[in-house]
């Protein structure tokens, strides 16, 4: 089992610590995991992306060339990424600002409204949570118990009032997924 | 123990500091800033200093001047800054001290970007100082590799008393992988009688310096150095090889690439062809006589050396091979990464020329 994931966005929007967050989680349930970020001249609200693989298997290459699974947090990811997806994978899209449909016939498509639902928990921030939520639900690739013991270690101090809501942003987002997946 | 989820650049400087490094002196530069950075943080817990220098020429010298003290010191930059760094490296050589210094390379020349190359093998592995020196030049190519070998470049450091490169890429310094926290195999370490460390009026003062202005001297010291290199050359070669035994094809590559590699020969020997990768890890001394006898097994048809450089290794591949088997080359430079894809690309050609070559000799037995 290989689950080769790419993630991304605009800067600011939490692409990188998703992909950290997945990889923590991976590594917690004793897979191989890597992360990789791009890392160019990037800039808040410019485009950042990271790259991140879970396998039961050894990881050989860290570089993502074939995605299984791509988390698009805005549509220049989508028009960017979709075209290198490997066939039978599965494409999650930020319905709340991505106008447009994915086009490739050879992979699933789940469109969640990630921002809406953040905002209506009151914290937009927390968009990136929503999608994990619907991310791990649709995949099933990791225990939902393990990824809400990484938040809230990654949440802690001083951050441990964001705790709740990112645990609440990650239930929203499995929802959005629930019967589809 | 547990593995941990590590940065490749913050991992290196905790690596440092696990090896008792307790200065650090560097000037911020990508793709390598959380080195400082972590440093910064950590190294006044453990009692150290971190120091960020006005420049690269002062942080080396900053290194220098630690080193001839006797304490372990690390500085580390990115390819326009480890070139600023050459001056204060040859005179550290001279010097003879012990002093690790790392290299996250990007894509040059010049400020280039700051995206993972391979182009400054021929400055690490040929020294971009003046001089008759070398120094140790340690290539990992995960991030596990790159703590461990950062914890032993200061052994090695010290017991040689030479300058110790440890050579990875933007990608390595950047990437996050699982690593489990091991200490190198012990060695018995020399005292470090020569440093400068206070006399307390016990002993005759100590000079650091790397002026012999008599010949006799200054050729003494180059003999001395010598002799070094050939002890370092015998006891320090590192490689390793993958699915060599019987491989057609002999990749050859090292750090990030030999990944790269190392992926093109799983997916070559899926398609039916015998492909095998040699990673060197030490790239001074370069493990020459092992490639050589790996290349001249009757098995081997043809080499292909990969890296991120448009060819520096190739040379080194090439002594080595000294003509038995042809060279290839695939690679890029300025910063992209190469595919699996295109070093497979590379395999199939150097299998077509061979099997090319091979048809022509008997046609041309023929007509004689």
């Amino acid at each position: 089992m290989t689950h080769e994931i790419i993630i991304s966005g605009f800067g600011g929007q939490g692409v990188m610590a998703m992909g950290k967050l997945l990889a923590e989680a991976g590594l917690k349930e004793g897979l191989n995991v890597s992360w990789l970020p791009s890392y160019g001249p990037e800039m808040r609200g410019g485009t950042a992306n990271c790259s991140a693989v879970l396998s039961s298997e050894e990881i050989i290459s860290p570089m993502v060339l074939e995605p299984t699974e791509l988390i698009a947090m805005n549509k220049p990811s989508l028009l960017r990424f979709e075209p290198h997806m490997a066939g039978g994978g599965k494409v999650f899209v930020n319905s709340s600002i991505v106008d447009i449909p994915a086009t490739r016939k050879d992979i699933s498509a789940y469109y969640v409204p990630c921002l809406d639902i953040a905002a209506e928990l009151g914290n937009t921030k927390t968009a990136n949570m929503v999608m994990l939520g619907a991310y791990i639900k649709a995949t099933n690739l990791l225990r939902q118990k393990t990824v809400r013991e990484i938040v809230s270690r990654m949440f802690s101090g001083t951050k441990a009032a964001l705790d709740s809501i990112n645990l609440e942003a990650l239930r929203r987002g499995a929802a959005c997924v629930e019967g589809e997946a | 123990m547990a593995k941990e989820l590590w940065k490749g650049n913050e991992a290196v400087a905790e690596a440092a500091i696990r090896a008792g490094c307790r200065f650090f002196f560097g000037y911020p530069i990508t793709p390598q800033n959380e080195i400082p950075e972590y440093f910064s943080r950590h190294l006044p817990e453990h009692g150290g200093c971190f120091l960020q220098a006005e420049s690269e020429i002062a942080a080396i010298n900053m290194t220098y001047g630690a080193a001839g003290s006797g304490v372990r010191v690390m500085t580390s930059s990115s390819s326009p800054g480890i070139s600023l760094k050459q001056e204060g490296i040859t005179y550290i050589a001279g010097a003879e001290l012990p002093v690790v210094i790392v290299n996250m390379m990007r894509g040059g020349p010049g400020l280039g970007n700051i995206a993972p190359s391979q182009s400054d093998y021929f400055q690490a592995t040929r020294g971009g100082g003046n001089g008759d020196y070398r120094t140790v030049v340690l290539a990992p190519s995960t991030i596990q590799e790159a703590a461990d070998l950062t914890q032993e470049a200061f052994d090695i450091a010290d017991v040689y008393r030479i300058p110790v490169l440890v050579l990875a890429d933007g990608l390595i310094g950047q990437m996050m992988e699982a690593i489990e926290w091991r200490s190198p195999k012990p060695r018995s370490l020399p005292p470090k009688d020569w440093a400068t460390d206070g006399s307390r009026g016990k002993r005759g003062h100590n000079v650091v310096n790397s002026l012999y202005i008599e010949t006799e001297d200054c050729t003494a010291l180059n003999r001395k150095l010598q002799q070094k290199h050939e002890l370092i050359t015998k006891n320090e070669i590192r490689y390793e090889e993958f699915m060599t035994r019987d491989a057609e094809v002999l990749f050859v590559s090292y750090g990030t690439t030999a990944r790269v590699a190392h992926a093109a020969v799983l997916k070559l020997r899926k398609d039916g062809v015998k492909a095998g990768l040699f990673r060197p890890i030490t790239l001074w001394p370069f493990p020459e006589a092992a490639l050589r006898a790996c290349a001249q097994q009757t098995n081997v048809k043809a080499v292909v050396t990969a890296e991120m450089s448009m060819g520096q290794m190739l040379d080194d591949v090439k002594i080595a091979v000294n003509g038995a088997k042809p060279v290839r080359f695939v690679g890029t430079g300025g910063g992209t990464i190469p595919t699996p894809a295109e070093l497979m690309d590379e395999a199939q050609k150097a299998i077509e020329e061979v099997w090319n070559h091979g048809r022509r000799i008997p046609a041309l037995q023929r007509a004689n």
